[in-house]
């Protein structure tokens, strides 16, 4: 089957999921976005690449950190960037997406980054719009958030540059989780050997070892002589009835704290893709502490985020 | 066609840069020949000039048909550009879009004080009002020939001629 998100010639034109993509494009995406952090630490933090070309943000579900930074990594490629709460625009008002979507188009937008509670959005969208037109899924339900598993791969990696000698774990919930499925894919795309999951049988998906995972249900177990932490958000928003006893009970079996931190190794490194529950997920010790690399993954979302804009606007049929 | 030993014409280079080298002088290289050629002047202009890499893939007027170059390079300018006297290396100067996206890119960094392009070899056929003042050697090719400059394993340089049709 055509992968949707690549060109004819294997180029990619959309970025919808990290599933499905080759090594190539990741250490594509991840060696531009290394020039990229250099741009942002000069004088002018501005490049010219998009100039004339319209960025638009359509947000059909609330985010600050993931609209902000894409606006400024737009923003600093030289696009002009519309940002659209649609929640609070024509949706309400029964127009459908493609509607919204062939008005924008209408508007001469070339690119467009949409954020969805429905799994899919983003790809139905990529399939009605015109040929020159690109689209970065940043998030669509429980799916794929890609740009997230990007940037949090980049920053593993410049941590940790031989990542075909490493033990990662992604700790929590893993049901719920859109930043954890695109960080599975991405990991082990990139080689990394061991991928574990650490969380209760009730947030993790069925079958989710055939994701090339090693499931834990035991954080001391898990965490042991591990080089990297994923921590993820616990998704009260997105669960229905009963599936954790209570946050305290959570925290002390899955909540990241120095002393189970320090079964991983001395060196290893903590993510997490915001924004934080302090004292639920993560303790403030752990997350405001020397192997907290929490705040450098916002500042390299920026630069992942202007390098697949970047690669997608060069790259049209 | 002859072509000029590169190593010869690095040495002749070398010279021509003494000449006018100062201590607020900086040398810049582009990508990849550029870079080569910066690494090896800058112990033979006594390892005391700041120095950079630049890759202007961000700044390239062909982007829109072309698309992002597949592999960009970090550019690196560990020094103040402000008020600095930049001297531009590149190994072979053809349309002069290279340096036209390249100046704009240093621009970024600061405001030089000078910019001076010093180049191995000008083959002709510039597109732009942008010319090296500073060249080793200088031929008129044609559209269809590439001229290259590479690396032997012991780093040394050779200068490689094809016809692309």
């Amino acid at each position: 089957m055509l992968n949707p998100q690549l060109t004819k010639d294997g180029k990619l034109k959309h970025l919808l999921s990290i599933e499905g993509l080759p090594r190539r494009i990741l250490d594509q995406i991840l060696d531009t976005a290394e020039s990229f952090v250099g741009v942002a630490e000069r004088e002018v933090k501005k490049v010219p690449l998009l100039r004339g070309k319209t960025v638009c943000n359509i947000f059909f579900e609330n985010s600050t950190r993931t609209r902000t930074t894409f606006e400024i990594a737009a923003k600093r490629l030289s696009a002009d960037v519309i940002n659209l709460n649609v929640n609070t625009s024509s949706q309400s008002k029964g127009e459908t997406i493609i509607d919204t979507v062939n008005n924008l188009t209408a508007m001469h937008a070339d690119m467009f980054v949409i954020r969805h509670s429905q799994s899919g959005a983003a790809h139905l969208i990529a399939k009605h719009v015109a040929p020159h037109i690109h689209v970065i899924n940043a998030g669509d339900g429980r799916h794929a958030h890609p740009t997230q598993g990007l940037l949090d791969v980049f920053t593993v990696r410049r941590y940790k540059p031989d990542m075909h000698n490493l033990r990662v774990a992604l700790v929590g919930d893993v049901l719920h989780s859109r930043v954890a499925r695109s960080e599975i894919h991405a990991l082990t795309t990139l080689g990394v050997p061991e991928v574990r999951v650490i969380a209760p049988k009730t947030l993790l998906p069925e079958h989710v070892e055939k994701l090339g995972v090693r499931v834990f249900h035991d954080m001391r177990e898990g965490l042991k002589d591990v080089d990297v932490v994923m921590m993820l958000r616990l998704q009260n928003e997105r669960m229905s009835g009963a599936m954790l006893p209570s946050t305290q009970e959570y925290f002390k079996r899955y909540g990241l704290t120095q002393e189970k931190l320090a079964l991983a190794k001395p060196d290893a490194i903590v993510l997490h893709p915001g924004p934080m529950n302090r004292g639920v997920e993560i303790d403030s010790a752990v997350a405001d502490g020397s192997q907290s690399v929490i705040l450098p993954q916002v500042t390299y979302g920026i630069a992942v985020r202007m390098a697949v804009m970047a690669i997608l606007a060069g790259n049209s049929e | 066609m002859n072509l000029p030993e590169a190593e010869v014409l690095l040495q002749s280079l070398a010279e021509r840069l003494k000449a006018i080298a100062r201590p607020d002088t900086a040398l810049v290289g582009l990508y990849s020949g550029g870079a080569w050629i910066v690494e090896r002047l800058i112990p033979m202009l006594g390892n005391a000039l700041d120095h950079g890499v630049l890759d202007s893939s961000f700044y390239r007027d062909d982007f829109n048909k072309r698309g992002l170059h597949a592999e960009p390079k970090p550019s690196h300018i560990p020094f103040e550009v402000h008020d600095r006297h930049i001297i531009l290396i590149d190994d072979v100067f053809y349309t002069g879009r290279t340096i036209r996206a390249a100046m704009n890119e240093l621009f970024d960094y600061g405001r030089p004080a000078s910019i001076t392009l010093a180049v191995l070899v000008n083959r002709g056929g510039r597109e732009l009002p942008i010319a090296p003042q500073i060249s080793a050697y200088d031929c008129e090719l044609t559209a269809a020939q590439n001229l290259q400059l590479l690396r032997n394993d012991d780093g040394s340089f050779y200068l490689k001629l094809e016809d692309t049709k």
